[in-house]
């Protein structure tokens, strides 16, 4: 056998972390195995941010999955102006609006929360997670007396989506869960968005996130209680964003 | 001013400062979705040729947004060093291109020169040059600032330890930081993105960089980059804060759109000088920018991204930051479409840094909607070492987990090291030579780290 000059690294700290730690080397870099190990994780990553949310199939799996009727919580589906990838990924604006057909089917009813779902950058990453974390979300809502909106489930959507059909529906709080930019090792990370009363022209500054929702990343469990404090103290703060901070008003709640 | 220019007949007017600027562009997603960019391969070099031949004057004399709208055009004109411009002021875009690439502009000239330069003049006279001419300017310029180590230092070259995880885990964190440290990387600063923005957990993590960085002796400086409230708080319940990070742009609006303004960062930096936690030096404001910002908030007030992103360096420069890097690539192909636009961004924002005075580092990067890959950072990393680029990313394989994009790993650290013959900052050269990464090399040190 002839010596590559390839040498495994120590101590090996693999087992503590998903991270790409202690990487076999030859010289100052990278092995063979490893640079093709990062390749293939790279082309599964770009394949998922092309794949298609398919949105009839996926509101009959909420009207299936979940107890919808119960809370009296239609789904709907919709799209934004952007009708294909790349006019998606080359005009974010195209994503934060909806096309001229979506806006008749919503009409304001005065709720208290108004969720959309989208694909955003990665359709598998709500296909995984949306329908798990809404389990563990829709009782603590109805726990706490909070009227639901209809569903939303859009179409090559972005973040800011939400808050034009929360202002659509009159909803005193929006919620968006969409898919997150694919990483390496996980191309099905999904992002919760929150919104004390929506309108279009909020921006990052007025909402909060919660982000890496997934098996693996932070669980639907977590998520749900998480969002549940935050949408709790939104609503005695009247306000999201960087005025609302998890950890620091508990006394505002417990009150 | 006339603004104008006729080729084979056909005559191309611009119309003020911004649109030329704009137009003279290189080509970039962003600027085509704003709607500022030229519309063909002949009228933007019609702009450049009007740009050459523009005072540099011009831009003392009109700004691109109004000073009483914005805060940070105020800032630009209020510190605007006239004495300082002189040396200059006779010159025009074309004609200072090619004074920076003469003998006359030394390293010493540029310092002098720097707190002369507006902006927009910085931004101006990039948009004349090759790549070549802005990895050539910006090596002549040293930018050393120093908290615990001496960073930016001719010969030297920085890795900010970046071992972010999904969830905060502290075991996954320590073995990400022990990984780097150990492949020498984390003399520019530890810095973690956390998961979740809010003060207990900003706490727990300064905490966790601090327990490494005393036990094992390492001179550097830590970093929690949450939001700077969320720093502020974590830094009046007594949380061990070294550098205060936030994300800046080039506009009022855009820097209300994350949520700060001047004041905020001006409190949040004489806050944490009060702690007095440097030892080699009092820099302490760590600055992240990137082209595309300001129009992602919809406040480019028709500026293009490359001179929003100068204008942002102006902000960092009134704060005598340790490190400002611009995240390249993060933003995504609708600002920087593809490999080629990112690798000649990077070039622009550390050159202009650098003109401007500032120690700039750059986090090659990209993410998967981008069409880019690994080669087109090895590129751009190659080129930035080249041009004495102060700090890049040390990410465990360059991939982050985290913020699920690709960085640059430890590894490309040591190839450009070595090929460059750069050597780490000073303070961390004498700690890699010493007993201490041995000891931390041992086994169970991580499960020991993240179980104190």
């Amino acid at each position: 056998m002839t010596d590559t000059g390839v040498k495994r690294a120590t101590p090996n700290l693999r087992s503590l972390t998903a991270a790409r730690v202690s990487l076999s080397m030859s010289g100052h870099s990278i092995a063979t195995s490893e640079v093709l190990e990062f390749q293939l994780a790279h082309a599964q990553a770009r394949d998922a941010v092309h794949a298609a949310l398919d949105t009839e199939a996926f509101a009959r799996r909420l009207c299936d999955e979940l107890p919808l009727a119960r809370q009296g919580a239609e789904v709907l589906t919709l799209r934004t102006c952007a009708a294909d990838r790349v006019s998606y990924l080359r005009h974010p604006q195209m994503g934060r609006c909806l096309d001229e057909e979506s806006p008749t089917e919503l009409k304001s009813i005065s709720c208290d929360l108004a969720i959309s779902i989208a694909d955003g950058l990665s359709a598998l990453a709500v296909e995984r997670n949306a329908i798990p974390l809404l389990a563990g979300l829709l009782p603590r809502l109805a726990e706490e007396g909070w009227t639901l909106g209809p569903i939303t489930v859009v179409q090559q959507g972005r973040v800011g989506v939400s808050d034009a059909i929360g202002e659509r529906l009159g909803a005193s709080c929006s919620l968006m869960l969409i898919g997150e930019r694919p990483g390496l090792s996980a191309a099905d990370s999904m992002g919760a968005y929150l919104t004390w009363e929506p309108r279009a022209d909020r921006t990052d500054a007025d909402r909060n996130c919660l982000s890496n929702i997934r098996d693996g990343g932070l669980n639907v469990e977590t998520a749900a209680e998480r969002l549940m404090w935050l949408m709790k103290t939104a609503r005695t703060m009247k306000l999201t964003g960087v005025g609302l901070k998890e950890g620091t008003v508990n006394s505002l709640l417990d009150g | 001013m006339l603004l104008r220019h006729t080729i084979n007949s056909v005559t191309y007017r611009f119309d003020g400062l911004k649109e030329l600027l704009a137009k003279a562009t290189a080509a970039r997603s962003g600027d085509e979705l704003a709607g500022v960019a030229a519309k063909s391969a002949v009228e933007r070099v019609a702009a450049r040729i009007v740009l050459a031949d523009l005072p540099l004057r011009a831009f003392v004399e009109e700004p691109l947004v109004p000073y009483a709208e914005d805060e940070v055009t105020r800032l630009i004109f209020d510190r605007h060093d006239a004495p300082a411009f002189a040396l200059v002021s006779h010159l025009t875009v074309g004609g200072f291109r090619d004074w920076l690439l003469s003998d006359h502009a030394t390293g010493a000239t540029l310092r002098v020169l720097a707190p002369g330069l507006m902006p927009e003049m910085v931004a101006a006279v990039s948009k004349l040059m090759r790549v070549q001419d802005l990895v050539a300017v910006a090596r002549k310029i040293e930018v050393v600032t120093r908290f615990r180590t001496t960073v930016g230092l001719r010969g030297r070259l920085s890795t900010r330890l970046q071992p972010n995880h999904p969830t905060d885990d502290p075991l996954g964190i320590a073995a990400a930081m022990v990984d780097g440290l150990l492949l020498g990387s984390g003399d520019a600063v530890i810095g973690i993105n956390p998961a979740s923005d809010d003060v207990a957990s900003t706490g727990r993590l300064l905490q966790l960089i601090d327990t490494v960085r005393t036990r094992y002796a390492i001179p550097t400086q830590s970093c929690v980059l949450a939001h700077i409230t969320t720093q502020m708080a974590a830094m009046k319940q007594g949380a061990p804060v070294d550098l205060v990070f936030q994300s800046i742009a080039g506009t009022e609006k855009a820097n209300a759109s994350f949520g700060i303004n001047l004041g905020m960062l001006k409190e949040a930096n004489e806050a944490a000088r009060a702690l007095k936690r440097g030892t080699a030096g009092e820099n302490l404001m760590y600055f992240e920018t990137g082209q595309g910002s300001a129009l992602s908030a919809n406040a480019h007030h028709g500026i293009d991204q490359q001179t929003c992103e100068v204008r942002a360096y102006a902000v960092a420069r009134a704060f005598d930051p340790m490190l400002v890097n611009t995240v390249v690539g993060f933003i995504g192909p609708e600002y920087l479409y593809d490999g080629k636009q990112i690798l000649r961004a990077g070039l622009e924002d550390h050159f202009c840094g650098k003109l401007m005075g500032l120690p700039m580092g750059c986090d090659v990067c990209y993410t998967n909607h981008a069409e880019a890959d690994q080669d087109d950072m090895d590129s751009l990393l190659t080129l930035l070492g080249t041009a004495g680029v102060n700090y890049i990313m040390g990410v465990p394989g360059a991939d982050d987990i985290m913020l699920q994009y690709q960085s640059t790993s430890f590894q490309d650290a040591l190839y450009l090291r070595e090929m460059l013959g750069l050597r780490p900052a000073p303070e961390f050269e004498a700690w890699l030579a010493g007993d201490m990464p041995r000891k931390l090399g041992a086994p169970m040190q991580v499960q020991g780290i993240a179980a104190s």
